[in-house]
């Protein structure tokens, strides 16, 4: 029988990689996922634990995909405590993707938010000169830095990173940087995932200068397909409209940058 | 005379016969413009409690891999005085509201808050089959049904449907109870309780293990309840279960129904689903010479 996306497909973690002392990096094999486009999510079912969306990370290794996760809650521990040879189930690949422009590109990502960011690189064409900025809250918390260089070796480009206590690179937030070089430079587009402060001061810095601006935004998810409602941002479902919005249509809705939900769907501050 | 899609459930009255099912994006009034603007007749919001409820834990809705949807999310709710809150600044966009509860009194107290919005309707959800002391529970008690019942027939003069399933009692019961117990019209059917297993993994897959079925597979099921209930009661019937295209919910016409709700399709489809099954009816009533929708209700009955 053909594979139904939306039921979950069981995946065996291969590999684990220790990215900082509380994020990890799973690999697995699998048809569909290591092809997804940049912004696109997996719905990850850790058995006895959760459902998480999460987005799909990048493998060197071609048939290959991965999820990059910080252990935080009960849930993202658990997916971060499977160990090689446990099984995930995965479902989607869900969502848009980013709008890969060429010419000046300046990339935003903070923690995890740097997993859809890396996707988008492999997209990105030789010709094109990449900023990649990595915001992180000390030293300890920098990863991604070596793999963006990397991928970026036949491109002009530079990886920046900033932590907020200045224990390695610049310091303070990385959304003061994005300020600073929007200012100084004309990108073609500017792309950003991370906490949604991070990403409300981004879009805020590229739109003001009628730059080219996507987020990728993160909402707590049931289902995945645009039915259960639990991710609506404003009229937008992140799941379905969504992950990637323009910085345009971002800038009309009242609740990005300020509210989301909490599991009863009420509305709560960031 | 020109075609019209506009029906009435008793003294409901809609411009367009296809509603926005309980429990699917029934959370923001934002995404109720929307849905609104897609062509949804009305939207049904999802089952609002006294307090707000979280629901399962993930997962709580997957595909089954024949086809349709197995969900248990567990009634999450931002409670009702929150949503009625939300909902009061709306004048434009019918709004059906669904209420969960498990005595009486839950009834009571929740239509009160509702007090300063414009409800077009309240859904009674009889039929959750994945959650204790609500839904079916209360549903396959018909003492229960009546007490509820005639209190929200006595504590409001806004219009009340309840919403039915199959659960471990007849569910012609339940409806007879209601309509003896002056309900205005009658929702057939929820979902129908079900689960799956992870072969690979030897466990359920939902969190909560059980859930309820949804969509296509479930259609010939909630139509047989539609024609049962249409030939055995004179009460108007919206029915619910598995419609995804026009000819499904003509199918539910011709079978007693005066209005169809959806949800699944939302999720095989998107919102889009809407205004392609409104142009499908209008289509068909030009072709077969209908001017009303009413004209087709409960046909396949004098076959």
């Amino acid at each position: 029988m053909q594979r139904n996306l939306n039921h979950p497909t069981i995946v065996t973690i291969e590999k684990v990689i220790d990215e900082t002392p509380t994020v990890r990096t799973l690999v697995f094999s699998d048809d569909i996922m290591p092809n997804v486009f940049p912004g696109q999510f997996a719905m990850v079912w850790i058995p006895g634990v959760n459902e998480l969306p999460m987005s799909v990370m990048i493998s060197k290794e071609t048939g290959k995909a991965a999820f990059t996760v910080r252990k935080h809650g009960p849930s993202s521990t658990g997916l971060f405590n499977v160990p090689v040879g446990g099984q995930i189930g995965i479902r989607g690949p869900y969502g848009n993707s980013f709008n890969v422009k060429e010419g000046k590109l300046l990339l935003v990502g903070g923690g995890t938010g740097l997993v859809p960011m890396m996707r988008l690189l492999t997209f990105v064409k030789s010709t094109d000169d990449v900023t990649v900025l990595i915001g992180a809250k000390s030293k300890d918390e920098v990863f991604f830095e070596d793999l963006a260089n990397d991928l970026l070796i036949n491109n002009t480009h530079r990886v920046i990173v900033s932590t907020d206590d200045g224990s390695y690179g610049e310091k303070g937030f990385v959304t003061n940087l994005v300020e600073k070089l929007t200012n100084e430079t004309h990108f073609d587009a500017v792309y950003v995932c991370g906490p949604e402060i991070m990403m409300y001061k981004t879009v805020q810095s590229a739109h003001s200068r009628n730059i080219f601006v996507q987020a990728s935004l993160e909402r707590m998810m049931k289902c995945g397909v645009g039915i259960c409602g639990s991710c609506c941002v404003g009229e937008d479902l992140a799941c379905k409209d969504g992950t990637v919005f323009d910085g345009e249509h971002l800038s009309t809705n009242k609740e990005f940058g300020h509210f989301h939900r909490n599991k009863a769907g009420i509305l709560e501050n960031y | 005379m020109e075609p019209s899609i506009a029906t009435s459930i008793g003294k409901i009255q809609l411009d367009k016969p296809v509603m926005l099912a309980s429990g699917i994006l029934g959370i923001s009034l934002d995404v109720f413009k929307r849905l609104y603007a897609s062509g949804a007749g009305a939207v049904v919001t999802k089952s609002l409690s006294t307090v707000p409820w979280d629901g399962y834990p993930n997962p709580t809705i997957f595909s089954v891999k024949g086809g349709g949807w197995i969900n248990a999310v567990g009634l999450s709710n931002p409670g009702a005085s929150n949503f009625a809150k939300m909902i009061e600044p709306n004048q434009d966009i019918p709004i059906v509201v669904s209420l969960v509860g498990s005595i009486p009194e839950d009834f009571e107290t929740m239509i009160k808050q509702f007090e300063n919005c414009k409800v077009k309707a309240y859904e009674l959800n009889l039929s959750c089959p994945h959650v204790a002391k609500v839904g079916l529970e209360v549903g396959d008690d018909p003492g229960l049904v009546k007490a509820i019942v005639s209190s929200v027939k006595n504590t409001t003069t806004v219009p009340v449907i309840a919403k039915v399933g199959l659960g471990t009692s007849n569910y012609l019961n339940t409806v007879s109870t209601a309509i003896d117990s002056g309900i205005d019209a009658i929702t057939a059917i929820n979902t129908v309780r079900a689960m799956a297993i992870d072969v690979e993994t030897k466990r359920p897959i939902l969190s909560n293990k059980y859930g309820g079925l949804s969509g296509t597979p479930i259609k010939p099921i909630a139509l047989r309840c539609v024609y049962e209930i249409s030939s055995q009661y004179d009460i108007p019937i919206i029915g619910c279960g598995g419609i995804s295209t026009w000819e499904d919910a003509v199918e539910f016409f011709l079978a007693g129904a005066s209005a169809v709700q959806l949800g699944s399709a939302i999720g095989d489809n998107w919102i889009g689903v809407f205004d392609e099954i409104n142009k499908g009816i209008l289509h068909y009533m030009e072709r077969k010479g209908f001017t009303t929708i009413k004209e087709m209700v409960g046909l396949a009955k004098k076959s």
